[in-house]
């Protein structure tokens, strides 16, 4: 099967992207990415992931994919199995009927990962485009070529325990209905996304943003290593592999200046390069941060919480006129 | 972020791969600009893996003098808890915890072990040996 492989910012807008293109879509990640409502805020103190709790700048897992299918009336097979034999199987046969195959994996598992990224995170997605003896093929969009798994490797990823399991999870495109994105669908999409993040619960969007500064303005001094343990979680879920920079503010710009082409709307372009400097602010935010960790700054939870403050404040003005302009 | 912001630091995490951001580019557009890496990003990386590691090395000291079991090692080695150690091997926590005593470690029927060492990834002679402290 050939496969352009193309290096993304984020697994699941990657993956999206990729397999709508096979199936013959004009698509780029950052337009899988605003179409699949990708961007989020949510700060979920109770679901904890090896003792932290959640802190996303992203939408739940598969719901990009899902929601970039919809507009484009492109249908998936997700199949999920009950044992590791079963989904080895399946897999082996759709490489065989020609699919490139979407996986939800474990990053942990996945050998041609940096050991310093193994982490049981178990809500990565990649590719596989072929088999070549006993290794599996994988375009995975998060890294810059593609790259090789041998299948007992890619077994485990698969089958991985834990929070958001996989249980072999595979997908496909079936078909698609439309080859373009359209201009109504996109304005859709951004007024959905502003709907969530100025949405009136305390653990989502602006609101969960102000909430998380509260919780930080609370670290205890006293307490260093534990605080600064916290902190450190929250730059990693902003920064680390997989966002594109300033926790998606930066991939979703970019898809922002692209719905201004779509829909002929040049104040999304507007948009775009407010969302660069809110971007800006986050990485302000993330460096100031790091600063405290290494000790090169003294640590002062209040800072950190007006800094989040500060980035609630532009996001609740941004998204606010932003919902304005993409009325229909 | 312009793309000659774009951080081209070196991330040690990284292991020299570099990961894709998104940047404003010379025309205005804003596409991806692989970067190397940003000290921001490898100072948080490894402020978890290297807490990760000091309960592994804690957990390898006391298991040298009889306090803890090998399991615990390896499970802390493998940067997991005794939560997701019971799910991977479909064990009860309690007794996960129960069987992170040396002494019921030293007991426990091939069964067990088998289920901790295919949860690890690791054979069961491996699962009962420990490597030498550092």
């Amino acid at each position: 099967m050939m496969l352009q492989h193309r290096h993304a910012a984020h697994c699941e807008s990657g993956v999206s992207a990729a397999l709508l293109r096979q199936a013959g879509v004009d698509i780029s990640e950052p337009m899988a990415f605003g179409l699949g409502r990708g961007l989020s805020f949510a700060y979920l103190p109770l679901i904890k992931m090896q003792g932290m709790p959640m802190v996303a700048y992203r939408s739940p897992p598969r719901a990009i994919i899902k929601a970039a299918a919809k507009p484009l009336g492109a249908q998936y097979e997700f199949k999920r199995f009950g044992s590791v034999q079963a989904g080895e199987r399946a897999l082996d046969a759709a490489l065989d009927a020609g699919h490139i195959v979407g996986l939800q994996t474990s990053v942990f598992w996945l050998p041609y990962f940096p050991p310093d990224m193994r982490f049981h995170f178990n809500g990565h997605n990649l590719i596989v485009y072929g088999r070549d003896g006993d290794d599996y093929l994988i375009s995975d969009p998060v890294f810059e070529d593609v790259v090789r798994c041998p299948r007992a490797d890619l077994n485990r990823a698969r089958f991985a325990r834990g929070l958001l399991a996989p249980r072999g999870l595979m997908y496909f495109v079936r078909k698609v209905a439309s080859a373009q994105v359209h201009g109504p669908d996109v304005l859709t999409a951004i007024r959905k996304t502003c709907g969530t993040m100025l949405a009136p619960v305390p653990i989502a969007g602006v609101k969960g943003i102000r909430l998380l500064a509260k919780k930080i303005d609370n670290l205890s001094v006293q307490d260093k290593d534990a605080s600064l343990a916290f902190v450190g979680h929250v730059i990693r879920m902003q920064e680390e592999i997989g966002t594109g920079g300033a926790g998606f503010r930066f991939l979703y710009a970019a898809f922002l200046q692209e719905a201004a082409q779509i829909t002929a709307r040049t104040a999304f372009s507007r948009h775009a390069d407010e969302l660069l400097a809110i971007g800006d602010g986050w990485r302000a935010f993330a460096l100031t941060t790091a600063r405290m960790i290494r000790g090169r700054e003294a640590f002062e939870p209040s800072k950190l919480a007006a800094l989040l403050n500060g980035q609630a404040d532009a996001e609740l003005r941004f998204f606010t006129e932003l919902r304005q302009n993409a009325q229909a | 972020m312009n793309q000659d912001e774009v951080p081209q630091e070196g991330n040690r995490a990284l292991a020299g791969g570099r990961k894709a951001m998104y940047a404003r580019t010379a025309d205005g557009r804003v596409g991806v600009v692989p970067s190397t890496g940003w000290e921001v990003e490898e100072t948080v990386t490894l402020q978890a893996v290297d807490a990760l590691a000091a309960l592994a090395q804690e957990a390898l000291k006391r298991a040298h003098s009889g306090l803890a079991s090998p399991l615990e090692y390896h499970m802390l080695a493998r940067r997991m808890d005794v939560v997701l150690l019971a799910q991977s091997a479909g064990i009860w926590r309690w007794r996960v915890r129960r069987h992170l005593q040396p002494q019921r470690f030293q007991s426990l029927p091939n069964s067990y072990l088998n289920r901790y060492a295919d949860a690890l990834g690791m054979s069961v002679s491996e699962l009962q040996t420990l490597p030498a402290q550092r």
